[in-house]
Formats: C-alpha cells, sequence, structure tokens
C-alpha cells in the first residue's frame, strides 16, 4: 500500500512543482531573467485567494480566479517596475545586469513577503478546496482535492505546450529564446514578447500558488524555500529548459515523498539539495542544458 | 596605494574612525551595542563585496561561511569548554576549510549557477543544524558560557579595531595587483586568462581571504551575543541583509559596504516603531538605490568626486 501512495502522493507534489518552475525557466530562457520574487508571487496569489473566498466569501471558483489575477498583477509590476529599469538602465554596465536582476527582485520579493505579513498576519493559510471529499485508489485515501491538483497541473502544461508550439504568439516567443536579435530583424517587437511571457508566467504562477493554498497551505514563511525550490528545479533541469525542468520537478517531488515516508519528514529536502550539489558538480549545465 | 595616504578617503575614514573610538565616553551602552554588532556585520559585508565586487561571483551564501565559523567556535566552546581565544581561531580556520570545499566545485560553475551552489551550501548547513540538534542546538540555538568582555565599552572598541583592520586589509588588496587581476577575471575572465593570470587560483584565494573575515567575525560575534542559533549567522535573510549592506554602500568599494551595514544596522532600530513594516521600508530603500544609484552610496560620492 505505502508504494502506491508514494506514487500517488509524489506525483501530485511533483506535478504542482513542475507548474511552478515552468513559468521561471520561461522567462529566464527568453529573456534571462532569473526572478528571485518568484515565491512571493505564488504565496501573493494563494493568499489572495483565500482571502476572497474565506473572508469577503466570493466562492471558491471566484477566489482562485482572483488569486490568479493578483499573480498576473504582480508579475506586470516585478518586470515594470524592477526588471525593465534595470534592463533599460545605462548606468549599469550590460555584464552586471543580471547580477542586478538578481538583486533587485531578491528585495522586490522580500518586499511582497512584507506586505503579505503587514496585512495577512504570518498565519499559516489554507485555500478553501475546489472539489472536497476523499476517493479510495488502489487502497490509499485520497483527497479529491489532491487528484483535482495533479490533473490541474497537467492540463496547464499541455496547455502550454500546444501555446507555444502551435500558436504565432507562442511561436515567436520561442524564437526569441532561441535568438533575440533575429526576432527583431523579422520585425517582431522584442518588448511585447517580453509582455507576453511575463503574463504567462503570472498565470502559471498563479494557479501554481492558489493549488498549493488548496494542497498544503502557504505562509509569508514559504515566500524563501519556494523560491529556492523553483531555482533548485530549474538548475537541476538545465537553465530555459521547460522539459528539463519538468523532468527535475518529478525527480526532486518523488525523492522527497520518497524521503518523507521512508525515512523521517525532517529530512525531507536534505537528498534533493545533495543529488543538486551532485549533477551541479558532474554536469553545470544541468540534465537538459543547452550551455 | 601611496596616493591613498593624501587621499580625501584616507582622511575621511581616519576622523571617522578617532570619533567612533571616543563614543564609548559620551553615549550610552544601548547605543553601543547596537554599533558594536554593526562593525561585525560591516566585517561581513566587505568579506562578501570582495567576492562579488572583485571577483564577480554572486554568492548567495555568505551565511554559510559566517555560520561555519561561528558555530565551530561555539560548539568547541560550549561542548568542550576550550578557552575563547583558541576557539575563536578555530573557528576561522574552520571557515577557511569550508570556503575551499566550497570554492573547489563551485569555481567550475558560473553566474546564477554559482549563486545556487552557494544557496544550496547554507540550506545544507541549515539541516546539518537541526538534524544534529544535541551537538548544535538544534533550532533553539547554543548558549555560550564564555564571553569576550561584558563590557560594553570594550566590546564596542573590540569590534571598531576588528572592523578597521580587516578594512585596512580587505581595502589594500583590493586596492593590489592582485586586486586588480580579481577585477579583470570577474569582467572577463578569458581575456584576463589570455594575459596570463591564473584565474583559478586568484579566485580562489579571494575565496579563502573572504571566508577567514566572515568566519573570524562570525566567531567574535558569537562570543558577543553569548549565543549561536540559526536566526542570527545563518538564515538565507541573514545573508540577504548581508548582500544589501555591500549593494547599498557601494559595490567595488569594500569600505561602502560596511558603512552599508552600518546604516542597515541603525536603520533597521530607528524603524523599530514601525513594527513589521522595518523590513519592507529598508527593501524598498534598498531596491530604489540599486535602481536609481547603481554605484550605491560610496560608489555615488567617489564618482562626484572624480567629476570635479
Amino acid at each position: 500500500m505505502r508504494v502506491f501512495q508514494i506514487l500517488i502522493d509524489g506525483f501530485a507534489i511533483s506535478a504542482l512543482y513542475a507548474l511552478g518552475a515552468t513559468g521561471f525557466t520561461l522567462i529566464f530562457g527568453v529573456s534571462g531573467v532569473l526572478n528571485l520574487s518568484h515565491g512571493a508571487i505564488m504565496v501573493a496569489a494563494a493568499v489572495a485567494a483565500w482571502a476572497a473566498a474565506s473572508v469577503l466569501n466570493v466562492g471558491t471558483y471566484a477566489g482562485a480566479l482572483i488569486g490568479v489575477g493578483v499573480a498576473l498583477l504582480t508579475a506586470f509590476a516585478t518586470y515594470f517596475a524592477v526588471v525593465k529599469p534595470i534592463q533599460a538602465s545605462r548606468r549599469i554596465p550590460n555584464e552586471e545586469k543580471e547580477i542586478f536582476v538578481l538583486t533587485g527582485t531578491l528585495l522586490w520579493g522580500i518586499m511582497i513577503q512584507e506586505v503579505i505579513a503587514y496585512f495577512f498576519t504570518n498565519n499559516a493559510k489554507t485555500v478553501l478546496p475546489i472539489v472536497e471529499g476523499v476517493v479510495e485508489i488502489l487502497g490509499v485515501r485520497t483527497p479529491k482535492n489532491e487528484i483535482f491538483t495533479a490533473i490541474v497541473c497537467c492540463l496547464v502544461i499541455a496547455l502550454l505546450w500546444l501555446l507555444v508550439n502551435r500558436t504565432r504568439t507562442g511561436k515567436a516567443v520561442l524564437a526569441a529564446s532561441m535568438n533575440p536579435r533575429g526576432v527583431t530583424l523579422l520585425g517582431l517587437e522584442l518588448t511585447n514578447i517580453y509582455i507576453v511571457v511575463w503574463a504567462i508566467y503570472g498565470i502559471l504562477a498563479g494557479i501554481a500558488g492558489v493549488l498549493l493554498g488548496m494542497f498544503l497551505g502557504v505562509s509569508s514563511y514559504s515566500v524563501g524555500p519556494l523560491t529556492a525550490s523553483a531555482f533548485s528545479i530549474v538548475v537541476l533541469g538545465g537553465l530555459g529548459s521547460v522539459s528539463g525542468s519538468l523532468i527535475a520537478a518529478f525527480v526532486v517531488g518523488y525523492l522527497e515523498t520518497l524521503t518523507a515516508y521512508l525515512v523521517s519528514p525532517a529530512y525531507r529536502t536534505i537528498p534533493a539539495l545533495l543529488l543538486l550539489v551532485f549533477v551541479m558538480y558532474i554536469r553545470p549545465q544541468g540534465l537538459l542544458g543547452r550551455r | 596605494m601611496s596616493n591613498f595616504f593624501t587621499s580625501r578617503l584616507f582622511f575621511i575614514s581616519l576622523v571617522l574612525i578617532v570619533i567612533a573610538s571616543t563614543l564609548p565616553l559620551y553615549v550610552s551602552g544601548y547605543v553601543l551595542g547596537l554599533l558594536t554588532v554593526a562593525f561585525y556585520f560591516g566585517v561581513f559585508a566587505m568579506a562578501w563585496d570582495l567576492l562579488f565586487g572583485f571577483a564577480g561571483e554572486v554568492n548567495f551564501g555568505p551565511t554559510f561561511l559566517i555560520g561555519v565559523g561561528a558555530y565551530t567556535a561555539g560548539i568547541l566552546n560550549a561542548q568542550f569548554g576550550w578557552s575563547v581565544y583558541l576557539c575563536i581561531v578555530l573557528g576561522a580556520s574552520a571557515s577557511v576549510i569550508a570556503g575551499l570545499v566550497l570554492a573547489l566545485p563551485a569555481l567550475r560553475v558560473r553566474g546564477p549557477y554559482f549563486g545556487l551552489t552557494t544557496l544550496v551550501a547554507v540550506l545544507m548547513l541549515q539541516n546539518f543544524i537541526v538534524v544534529f540538534a544535541d551537538l548544535t542546538g538544534g533550532e533553539i540555538g547554543l548558549t555560550i558560557p564564555d564571553v569576550i568582555s561584558i563590557d560594553a565599552g570594550t566590546n564596542y572598541w573590540i569590534a571598531l579595531g576588528f572592523m578597521t583592520i580587516s578594512a585596512a586589509i580587505l581595502y589594500g588588496l583590493s586596492q593590489s595587483p592582485i586586486g586588480l587581476v580579481l577585477q579583470a577575471s570577474g569582467q572577463d575572465p578569458v581575456q584576463a586568462g589570455a594575459l596570463g593570470f591564473n584565474i583559478v587560483k586568484h579566485k580562489l584565494a579571494a575565496f579563502v581571504v573572504s571566508a577567514f573575515f566572515s568566519g573570524l567575525s562570525g566567531a567574535l560575534l558569537v562570543f558577543y551575543f553569548g549565543t549561536a542559533s540559526v536566526g542570527t549567522v545563518v538564515d538565507v535573510a541573514v545573508g540577504v541583509n548581508v548582500i544589501v549592506s555591500a549593494v547599498l554602500g557601494g559595490r567595488r568599494t569594500v569600505l561602502g559596504a560596511a558603512l552599508g551595514a552600518i546604516f542597515l544596522i541603525v536603520a533597521g532600530e530607528f524603524l523599530r516603531p514601525t513594527g513589521e513594516l522595518a523590513t519592507f521600508i529598508v527593501s524598498a530603500v534598498a531596491l530604489l538605490v540599486v535602481l536609481f544609484f547603481p554605484g550605491g552610496f560610496l560608489g555615488a560620492a567617489l564618482s562626484r568626486e572624480a567629476r570635479s
């Protein structure tokens, strides 16, 4: 029974990690930006969904939508208030922009975290799940919410794949990640592509945040660990490679679940960290990295 | 180097140090305590700037080096009762070894990959401290029986003297040929290597120096607080404060990092009445500095002086 339990729980966690990390890696692939306010945006989405559903009583569906909307707005704010000014700044030398974007988004993330803590306290919040109840799969009592989370994650990732590979906008995004200069030569405005990518990112991070809020609950303390886990999954998979991130998310998700069930929940994150150090040492570009 | 002693920066620093050293004669113990912590923090920030500003490496884990130094010194004193000074020396040595262990794999990777490796090191140290709670005191922290001194003035002078000596050594190093090679390898490693400089050796040296001062300062801080805990010397949030200090003060200036740290700690104290918003305000100010004065306080001041 324990095997199935680990398989099912691990799948839900991994799918959630994959969703959270996909947007993160997409932004890096297209605009070379590592957004360290990622965790803060996810938590903002979850807390907004919680506040809308539990305090304003707008219902679970509307609450979830509001959460995703807040994440979208926060993502745009991140781009226009922090990332774009740094990229456009003439006072920062080009080769140092990466470092400044890292520092800037880190500070921005702390600001979001503090605002959340100020208005909604540090207490953990669980968003009301959209589907309730428990079903038995292969002898394992599984909350319906867990299945819902896994299905939504897989659906959204599939939609993203269709968007990137089958639509004109998506192809422009893909092209921009391969050769930004080539895209501008073809007459496409790079800034518009960045805005599309940040919009996709905001929606993905928002959905991931709201689902996480329903599944495990969040507090303003989860900001740091969430950013760190997205960062490590993305590096493990290879920066900028979406399929690499998906594989890495499942590796990390199952490794954590295995450790939590077989050893102790206290050691949950340690094997994944060790694996990360090991991979960085023998293959610095990550599993499917291009560099 | 020779024109440094006649420069305006040197005189300003000298005057500031003289004024600072007379402070215990007329300010309260509370202010001294605050500045003591700020001075140790200043050394953290300066040691970080040597890596970030000169070697061009984003070290997200300054607290790994600080924490190893602090906890080694603390554990040796609390569990084995060794003398304070021996513990401080051993703490700094442990930090140098930890710096080497971290640098060897980390220097194979660049940019964000390097940043992540250092971040992971901090998370591992944090996990290690919690798992081996018998030895380290776990999440509650380790109580240390000995302190250097209980007199606020003495502690203040030790911290000020330590910061001054560290600043002199780190600043001297950054202006020396070694510092210039480091700066070159940070900006364009290929070209610096083509000029015949051994980049790996220089970066490794920078790592060792940075680790030594971080560890020493961490160990001293532990014996000032009388306790070592994850929240004060290891947590990622502490590392973020070190980074913010260095960026605020001005990267590639070394001395600016110390100014930034003192500003950050004093400002945090002034903003205490605003409660939970204090961190928000400090981060917002830091973000504005990053966006509008990327050179930081000292960078802005120095470039104005160079222009006039």
